[in-house]
C-alpha cells in the first residue's frame, strides 16, 4: 500500500504496546453479524503509473474547453484563470489544512478569509460577507432561509429570470417548511416592474432576483428593489461578480442580501464543482447569517490577528437552533477568488468585464446575421444572450457545432418550454474574434448542409 | 526570517495605479458602454478593490501560507476530521484538462470519460456502504445529511405517514440536529449510556409513530462501535422509522463492516475525510449519499446511468426531491475520491481502516495513563480523552493542552467535542502516520504534563500570535477592512477601445 508507512517491525512493536496479537483483535467489539467477511468488490489496487494511464484514458474520452471553443454559460463560465491562482492555491499549507479552529495554527487561512470577506463586501457594496457557502444555488436557498427567519413571513417571490437550478434548490430546501413560492413572469427577457408590483405583498418575506439575469439581460434592479421594499419585503439578488467590473453594485441599488456563484473568480469549470457560494448582507442581518465568519481582534501580546467569530450562530454550538447546518464550506475556492481579485484589481476586473461586453456584443451581431439564428430578446445584455433557432432544433445544432469544434450554447427548452427553440450563448474575455467568426460560419455551413438535416431529423426523433 | 511587510492586509499594500493582471487589446470592435448598458445599471464609481503587482500578490499569499499548520507540514490529529495524507497524484490527475476543463452543460457525448468515472464511483460507494443507490450531488457532509432527510420526508409523505421527529444522540455532530431542523423535522436528543453507547431505554422512550429517522454515527464520536447497532436498527424499523448513518467515521470500517449490513437505510460519505480529498482550509468537501432501494426514487437528479456502452444523465425521476445545489456536484473532490479508491482496491481499503485503527490504539496505549479516556479500553480510528482531572487538579484545560502542543510542532486535537465528555480531547491519528510520529506526539504530551502550569497556560509561545481575544472579536464584529489605506484614483468608465491595456499601464 502506497500510503501506509508501517514496517513489519513497526507492526510487531505496536501490537505489543497495545497488548494484542493481531490487528483483527482490535475489531473484536464489532459483532460478527455486522462484519463483512469478503473483500469489497472494487477494482484495483492501481499503482501510480497504471492509475495515471487509466485517468488519462478517461480524460481522453471527453472534449474539454481546451479543445473546443466554449460558448457555454448559464452560471458557469470559461473565464481566464491566471497561473498565479493555481500556483498559490496549490501550496500544501493552504490545501492540506482544515477549518481554522486553532487560530494560532491557522493565521494564514484566517487572514485570507478576512481578506476574502473584505473583497466580497467591497465588490458587492455590502457590509458583511461570510467565509463562503457551497455554490450559487445553495447560497440562494440560504438567502431565502435567512429572509424567512428575519421576517417571520412565509411567502417567497422569485423571478423566472433567476437561474432555474437555483430556483429548484430553493424549492427543495423549502419543501417542508410551509413556504409559498411565487414566480414572477418575464417579458422580453427581463422582469416587468409592474408584474412584480402585482405579485409582491405585505406577506412576502423576500424577493429573489438575478442581475444580469439567467438570459444575460440587465434588470432594472434599483426599481425592482424599491417596489419590493415598498411592500416590506427583503430583496436578495444573485449577481455575476465579473459584471461588477462595469455594473452598479447591488449594495448601491439598495438590496439587502447578495448571493453569487464565485466560480468565475479564478475557479475552474470542473464539470460543475467544487464552486464557490458567495453570500453578503447588510449588517442588520448578521446574526441570522449562515456559515463561518473570520473576525479581526488582538492577541495577548496586543498583536492584530484573526479568529473564527460569532460562532454561536453555528451548528456546532447551537445545534438544531443554528442559522444553518453548513460546516465544511469552500475555503480553498474562497482563497482562489481572493487571489484572483487581488491580482486583477479594480482595473483588471473592469477590463475583463468590458472585454466580455464587447465580445458578446460582437458575437450576437455575428450569430444573428446567420440565416438560422435570430435574437430572442432586445433587452440590454452583458456577456450572455439568447438566440432563436429558425429550424427549431437547437439540440441538433449544438451537436453539429460540437462536431465542428464548438461548445456552442445551452438549449433553454429544458427549463423554459416556451423557449424550446432557443440557445443561451455566453462569451468571455477568452473567446477570440476568430472563434466567434468560426462559430458563425459553422452555423451557416450546418444550416446549408444536407447531411445536417438528416442528422437533425434523427437527433430530434431520439429526444 | 518572517516577512511582516508582505503579510500586511491587501488593503494596506495597495497603491493607486499599481497593476497585476492585464487584459490585452480587443480583437473585436470596441463598444460604447453607455450605449450597451442602461444608465440605471451602470457603476458610477470605480470598485474599491486593492491595487497590487503580481509579485505583491505572490509574496503576500506565500508568506501567509507559512502561518498555517497543514497535513503536508505537520501531524494534524484533529479528531473527527480524518486528516490523512492527501496523495499528490490525485491532485495531478484531477487537474487533467479532460477532467477539469469541462463545462457542466456540455453535451453528454462530449463527457463520456467523466460520466464513466462518476458512474463507477456511484457503484463503488454503493458497494462500500452495502446500499443500493448513490447520489453524488451533495456538496458536503452536512448537505448530504439534509438531502437524505429530505429524501426520508418525501418517502413518508408518499406513504401518507405523518412523521415529524428525527432522533439524534447527544454525542452527535452538531450538523445532525441542524440538518433535521432545516429539513422541517423536530430534533430530539437521545442520551448515551454509561459505556458511551446509545441508551436503548432512552431510545425506547422516544421512538414512536412520529419517528421518521434515527441519525446515528457509527463508529460514534467516541471512536467506539455501537455494538448494539443491529438491535437499534430493529427497534427503529419496528417503529416504522429509518436509520441514517453519519459516515464521518467511515475511515474505521472500510471493508470491515457495511452500514447497509448493520441496518442503516441511508448514509452520507465525507470523501474529503475518508477518501483523502484535501480539506482546503475548510472545504471543499463533498457529501454523496447512499440509500436502500425503496428510497432511490426520491434521490436528487440527475444521476449517471449506463445504457449499453453509453453513459448519460438520468433526469426521469418523477418522485425526486429535486436539486440541493446547482450543476452535478463537487466533481473535483469526487474524482480525487475515485482515484484514491482505485489506488487501493477492495482489500486495500480494508487495510486503510485496519491501520487507522492500529494507529489510534497505539496512541491510546501510549497516552492513557496520562490522559484518562473515560469510555473505553480500546477504540477504533480515534479516541476521546478528558482533561477534566487535569483541569481540576492542576488548572490545565483541554485548550491549554491543545495550545501547548502547537509549540511542539503538532496541530492540536479536536477539543470540547463531543459534548458528552468534559474537557474532551479527541485524537484521530489516521493510517498514514508513522510510528515515529506517533511516538513523538505521545512524548510531547507527556512532557507537557510535566511542565510548569504557567508555561502550559500561556502557550503557544512559538506561534506568530498567542490566544486571540475571541470576546473582543465577537463584540467588535470587525469582519472586513474598513477602507483601502490609500484612496484609489480612477478615471471614469468610458468606451472600450483597443488601447484599454495601454491605458491601464499609465502607472
Amino acid at each position: 500500500m502506497s500510503y501506509l508507512p508501517h514496517t513489519l517491525d513497526d507492526l510487531r512493536i505496536m501490537l505489543a504496546t497495545i497488548g494484542v496479537k493481531d490487528i483483527e483483535s482490535l475489531f473484536s467489539e464489532i459483532p460478527e453479524d455486522c462484519r463483512l467477511r469478503r473483500p469489497l468488490d472494487i477494482a484495483g489496487p492501481l499503482d501510480e503509473i497504471s492509475l495515471t494511464a487509466h485517468m488519462e484514458m478517461l480524460a481522453s474520452g471527453t472534449i474539454s474547453t481546451s479543445q473546443a471553443a466554449c460558448f457555454l454559460g448559464g452560471g458557469a463560465y470559461d473565464h481566464f484563470v491566471p497561473a498565479v491562482v493555481d500556483h498559490l492555491a496549490s501550496r500544501g499549507e493552504f490545501y492540506t489544512s482544515y477549518t481554522p479552529y486553532q487560530a494560532e495554527a491557522s493565521q494564514g487561512n484566517l487572514q485570507v478569509y478576512f481578506e476574502y470577506q473584505s473583497l466580497i463586501a467591497n465588490l458587492t457594496g455590502m457590509e458583511v460577507s461570510n467565509m463562503s457557502l457551497y455554490d450559487g444555488g445553495s447560497a440562494a436557498a440560504e438567502a431565502v432561509l435567512m429572509s424567512l427567519s428575519v421576517s417571520s413571513k412565509r411567502r417567497v417571490v422569485i423571478s423566472s429570470t433567476v437561474h432555474p437550478e437555483y430556483r429548484e434548490v430553493v424549492k427543495t430546501y423549502c419543501a417542508n417548511l410551509g413556504v409559498e413560492i411565487v414566480t414572477v413572469p418575464s417579458n422580453n427577457g427581463v422582469v416587468d416592474p409592474q408584474e412584480l408590483q402585482k405579485i409582491v405583498d405585505g406577506d412576502t418575506a423576500c424577493v429573489l432576483l438575478q442581475q444580469p439575469n439567467f438570459f444575460g439581460s440587465i434588470e432594472r434592479l434599483e426599481e425592482l428593489t424599491s417596489i419590493a421594499h415598498a411592500a416590506g419585503a427583503i430583496v436578495a439578488v444573485s449577481v455575476d461578480p465579473v459584471s461588477l467590473g462595469i455594473l452598479k453594485r447591488p449594495g448601491d441599488c439598495g438590496v439587502d442580501l447578495v448571493i453569487a456563484e464565485g466560480q468565475c473568480l479564478g475557479n475552474h469549470l470542473a464539470y460543475g464543482g467544487p464552486y464557490l457560494g458567495i453570500l453578503a448582507c447588510r449588517e442588520s442581518f448578521l446574526r441570522r447569517m449562515p456559515g463561518r465568519l473570520a473576525g479581526q481582534t488582538t492577541d495577548r501580546r496586543g498583536n492584530r490577528c484573526w479568529v473564527l467569530t460569532l460562532q454561536t450562530r453555528e451548528q456546532h454550538i447551537r445545534r438544531e437552533k443554528a442559522t444553518s447546518n453548513v460546516c465544511t464550506n469552500q475555503g480553498l475556492l474562497a482563497l482562489r477568488s481572493a487571489i484572483h481579485l487581488a491580482v486583477l484589481g479594480p482595473e483588471g476586473l473592469r477590463e475583463v468585464a468590458e472585454s466580455c461586453l464587447a465580445k458578446a456584443a460582437y458575437a450576437k451581431q455575428r450569430l444573428t446575421a446567420t440565416a438560422r439564428l435570430t435574437s430572442a430578446f432586445d433587452s440590454a445584455f452583458f456577456k450572455e444572450f439568447v438566440v432563436r433557432d429558425a429550424c427549431g432544433a437547437p439540440g441538433s445544432l449544438v451537436a453539429d457545432l460540437l462536431d465542428a469544434g464548438y461548445l456552442a450554447g445551452v438549449p433553454l427548452g429544458q427549463w423554459y418550454p416556451e423557449l424550446d427553440d432557443c440557445l443561451l450563448v455566453a462569451v468571455t474575455e477568452k473567446r477570440t474574434r476568430t472563434q466567434i467568426d468560426g462559430l458563425a460560419a459553422a452555423v451557416d455551413f450546418i444550416s446549408t448542409s444536407k447531411v445536417s438535416h438528416a442528422r437533425h431529423a434523427v437527433h430530434e426523433a431520439s429526444v | 526570517m518572517r516577512d511582516t511587510q508582505s503579510t500586511k492586509l491587501l488593503s494596506e499594500l495597495s497603491r493607486p495605479g499599481r497593476r497585476g493582471a492585464k487584459i490585452g487589446p480587443l480583437d473585436v470592435p470596441a463598444v460604447n458602454i453607455r450605449e450597451k448598458i442602461p444608465a440605471y445599471a451602470l457603476a458610477d464609481a470605480p470598485l474599491p478593490l486593492p491595487e497590487l503587482s503580481e509579485l505583491d500578490v505572490v509574496r503576500h499569499f506565500t508568506n501567509l501560507s507559512t502561518l498555517n499548520m497543514s497535513v503536508d507540514s505537520h501531524f494534524y490529529p484533529l479528531g473527527s476530521c480524518t486528516m490523512k495524507y492527501n496523495p499528490k497524484r490525485n491532485e495531478r490527475l484531477a487537474s487533467l484538462p479532460g477532467l477539469l476543463a469541462l463545462h457542466p452543460y456540455q453535451p453528454e457525448e462530449s463527457l463520456q470519460g467523466m460520466l464513466r468515472a462518476l458512474w463507477e464511483l456511484q457503484g463503488m460507494l454503493a458497494e462500500i456502504a452495502g446500499l443500493h443507490a448513490v447520489s453524488l450531488q451533495p456538496a458536503a457532509g452536512a448537505q448530504g445529511e439534509l438531502t437524505a432527510l429530505l429524501v426520508a420526508a418525501a418517502y413518508f409523505k408518499d406513504r401518507n405517514e405523518d412523521r415529524t421527529n428525527v432522533l439524534v444522540p447527544t454525542s452527535a455532530h452538531g450538523t445532525n440536529p441542524a440538518s433535521a431542523a432545516m429539513a422541517g423535522f423536530k430534533a430530539i436528543g437521545i442520551e448515551s449510556d454509561r459505556e458511551g453507547m446509545i441508551d436503548l431505554n432512552d431510545l425506547d422512550r422516544k421512538l414512536d409513530e412520529k419517528t421518521a429517522v434515527l441519525m446515528i454515527t457509527n463508529p460514534n464520536t467516541l471512536g467506539l462501535f455501537e455494538h448494539q447497532i443491529c438491535e437499534v436498527a430493529k427497534r427503529v424499523h419496528d417503529a416504522g422509522g429509518l436509520l441514517y448513518l453519519d459516515g464521518a467515521n467511515m475511515n474505521a470500517i472500510l471493508g470491515i463492516a457495511r452500514p447497509g449490513d448493520f441496518g442503516a437505510d441511508m448514509m452520507h460519505y465525507n470523501p474529503h475525510k475518508t477518501f483523502s480529498g484535501p480539506h482546503g482550509g475548510g472545504g471543499p468537501g463533498a457529501g454523496p449519499i447512499a440509500v436502500r432501494e425503496m428510497l432511490e426514487p426520491y434521490l436528487p437528479t440527475p444521476r449517471v446511468v449506463k445504457r449499453g456502452e453509453t453513459y448519460s444523465l438520468d433526469w426521469k425521476k418523477p418522485k425526486t426531491i429535486g436539486r440541493v445545489r446547482s450543476f452535478f456536484g463537487n466533481v473535483g473532490i469526487l474524482i480525487r475520491a475515485y482515484a484514491y479508491i482505485l489506488s487501493h482496491g477492495g482489500e486495500g481499503l480494508a487495510d486503510v481502516s485496519r491501520y487507522a485503527v492500529l494507529n489510534a490504539n497505539y496512541l491510546l496505549a501510549k497516552l492513557r495513563d496520562v490522559l484518562p479516556v473515560p469510555f473505553s479500553k480500546g477504540c477504533l480510528h480515534e479516541f476521546v480523552g478528558s482533561a477534566s482531572e487535569l483541569k481540576s487538579e492542576r488548572g490545565i484545560s483541554a485548550m491549554d493542552l491543545a495550545k501547548r502542543l502547537l509549540d511542539y510542532g503538532f496541530h492540536a486535537p479536536t477539543v470540547y467535542f463531543p459534548l458528552t465528555v468534559k474537557e474532551a480531547v479527541m485524537i484521530e491519528p489516521t493510517e498514514t502516520e508513522s510510528r515515529e510520529t506517533l511516538d513523538a506526539f505521545a512524548d510531547a504530551m507527556r512532557t507537557i504534563l510535566s511542565e510548569p502550569v504557567e508555561l502550559v497556560q500561556s502557550a503557544p509561545h512559538s506561534s506568530s500570535v498567542n490566544r486571540p481575544d475571541e470576546v473582543r472579536a465577537a463584540k467588535e464584529q470587525h469582519l472586513a477592512w474598513s477602507d483601502l489605506s490609500v484612496t484609489a484614483s480612477k478615471e471614469s468608465i468610458g468606451p472600450v477601445s483597443p488601447s484599454v491595456a495601454s491605458a491601464g499601464e499609465r502607472a
